[in-house]
């Protein structure tokens, strides 16, 4: 059989003989690429730990002398962090939780009862929702969320979970499809009910399936700016992404404080990509085949 | 790893055993539960607002209160309206470039990295890391480089497009929109680059080395040709994205210089402030269907491409 190219890169990383040299023009060209992506960032931490009198002129690429965090103490107070930071952090627990839960239970259930035509058809009609892009609905569910009392964090943490459900519902059935069947099989015999058969057997199962699902809504959810500038009513409730406003408008040259506030903001997605590299670029290629 | 007794026959079938009627009522229930309350939801969140946007799109509706059916005319009115043809002509532009400068450079950066570099990992991490960082945040970020930083680097260099801020030039700030919105999607499409380079025989690459083809011509003759449905479902996908443009351009331009970057999606949240809702329900329901149809065209091309 050939080989693939990942299997040559692997085969390859265990044991460096192969006749082929490290190409360093393209390691060269890869690094100078790799500023594009480094410099926005580096500027952002650089003009956080910068101190008011440093911050003033603006220049990006000075190094912060003394290093200061005066930029994050203000800005903590300024956007009141502390609140922001809770509400984006509950908003996005409940759409995680939501998401894998959700969906899995949903998915099982389709699947368990793919030859009935009542599930069959909820598969096609959630799985629709997957081309309603949010500008579309956003108007009416503004109004809508008013009707229900939800115009607030928990709204938004709902339609969070609701517009992840037509993707996510694919992802588990398709996962759930590629199943050996015989332990829910032998769970049954031993009398397991459904409910014991999904959490016990299935749910375990799904784990890599679950962790792809929960790290894309932990990132939707965390940095998403449209639905909650709409949804949310309460200026005070606003998540951590749209509190940045502010800086727009006012203490637009206090450029320490804008920058600490920036980096505290996007500080988590960031860590949480480091620690889950490998779900997240699994997850996304599964889900590019899948959609 | 089989768990069940050995003189039961293995069944081929994923459904489950067969069950008295009493137990199995029980068990439908389980499963509605599992199934109905999602769907509930899902219809007054999704559903209701959808129709609710379409239904009201033939109204004259101003977002509460009395109104009046009145046809097509919003729709009527759409078409000659120079705000609305003004968005869509800026935002399918807009995409159009983003969506191309976005392939080009996933692809060749998803070449490289599959390639035999050092530091193969660590460069990884930094290009996808664009793809976690929130729209909104990062804009801000680019908006002080593109009118700070650039206008002084402009100034040093004598370059005179560049002394003025990028994004209060009327002919150049959608630029700004498409580097930024670049820079975020490309790690995605790169992604998907990568897993479809990877999966490339690669025999192929020895053949015609053998048959004395360079670099440049593997890469045009073989890689090119085998990558040609990732690229197809990359540009869909990507193109539909960028049609809903909207964090990235309130943090760089809000839609600025006057209205030259205004996005569809931006036309469409002005409907309450402006008092013209069912306007702008006309407005989102012919987006909706541009939307759809590029979605058919994307599950066509997946189905073509998993039939081969």
């Amino acid at each position: 059989m050939s080989l693939t190219l990942q299997q040559r890169l692997n085969k390859r990383s265990r044991s460096r003989v192969g006749h082929e040299r490290t190409n360093w023009w393209a390691t060269g060209l890869l690094g100078i690429c790799a500023l594009a992506v480094l410099v926005p960032l580096f500027v952002t931490v650089s003009m956080a730990f910068k101190s008011a009198k440093q911050a003033v002129d603006g220049k990006a690429f000075s190094l912060p002398k003394p290093l200061s965090i005066e930029g994050f103490t203000e800005a903590w107070e300024l956007v009141n962090f502390p609140r922001a930071f809770t509400i984006s952090l509950l908003i996005t627990l409940v759409a995680v939780v939501g998401a894998v839960l959700v969906a899995s239970m949903a998915s099982y259930a389709i699947h368990r009862n793919w030859d009935k035509r009542f599930y069959r058809f909820s598969f096609y009609y959630l799985l629709g929702a997957m081309f309603l892009p949010f500008p579309v609905l956003a108007l009416s569910q503004v109004k809508l969320t008013g009707l229900f009392g939800l115009d607030n964090p928990a709204g938004v943490a709902i339609l969070h979970v609701m517009f992840g459900l037509s993707f996510n519902v694919l992802l588990f059935t398709s996962f759930l499809r590629g199943l050996p069947g015989e332990l829910e099989e032998s769970a049954r015999i031993d009398g397991a009910s459904n409910w014991t058969t999904y959490w016990r057997i299935i749910f375990p199962l799904l784990a890599p399936m679950s962790a792809t699902v929960a790290i894309f809504a932990f990132l939707g959810s965390w940095n998403d700016f449209m639905m909650p500038s709409l949804i949310i009513a309460e200026q005070a409730d606003q998540t951590l992404p749209v509190v940045q406003q502010l800086f727009q408008t006012q203490f637009s040259n206090n450029y320490h404080v804008s920058f600490a506030s920036y980096l505290m903001a996007m500080a988590p997605s960031v860590v949480a990509y480091l620690f889950t590299q490998r779900w997240v670029m699994s997850g996304l290629t599964q889900g590019a085949v899948k959609s | 790893m089989t768990l069940t007794s050995p003189a039961k026959p293995r069944s081929d079938s994923k459904r489950p055993m067969p069950t008295p009627p009493a137990k199995r009522r029980r068990f439908e229930a389980t499963y509605l539960g599992f199934l109905v309350p999602a769907l509930i939801c899902f219809t007054i969140a999704i559903t209701v607002p959808a129709a609710m946007g379409i239904f009201f799109s033939f109204t004259d509706s101003v977002g509460f209160g009395d109104y009046n059916l009145i046809g097509l005319a919003n729709y009527a009115a759409l078409f000659t309206d120079p705000a609305i043809i003004g968005a869509y002509s800026f935002t399918i532009g807009f995409a159009l470039v983003t969506v191309l400068l976005t392939n080009a450079l996933a692809f060749l950066l998803a070449v490289g990295l599959t390639a035999q570099i050092r530091a193969r990992v660590a460069l990884r991490t930094i290009f996808v890391m664009p793809m976690v960082i929130s729209g909104i945040v990062i804009a801000y970020v680019f908006n002080f480089l593109f009118s700070n930083t650039l206008p002084t680097v402009g100034e040093y260099f004598g370059i005179e497009f560049l002394k003025s801020s990028l994004l209060s030039n009327p002919d150049l700030a959608w630029l700004s929109i498409v580097i930024v919105s670049a820079w975020q999607a490309i790690p995605s499409a790169m992604l998907i680059y990568i897993a479809g380079l990877m999966a490339i025989p690669y025999d192929l690459y020895e053949a015609s080395s053998l048959d004395g083809a360079s670099a440049l011509g593997q890469l045009v003759h073989v890689t090119l040709p085998l990558m040609i449905g990732y690229i197809g479902i990359n540009i869909i996908i990507g193109f539909k994205n960028f049609l809903g443009a909207y964090d990235v351009i309130v943090g760089l331009t809000n839609g600025g210089p006057g209205v030259k970057t205004r996005s569809i999606a931006m036309t469409i949240f002005t409907g309450f402030e402006r008092g013209d809702y069912a306007y702008q329900m006309a407005n989102a329901t012919v987006f909706f269907i541009i939307s759809l149809i590029i979605a058919l065209l994307q599950l066509r091309l997946t189905n073509r491409g998993q039939a081969k």
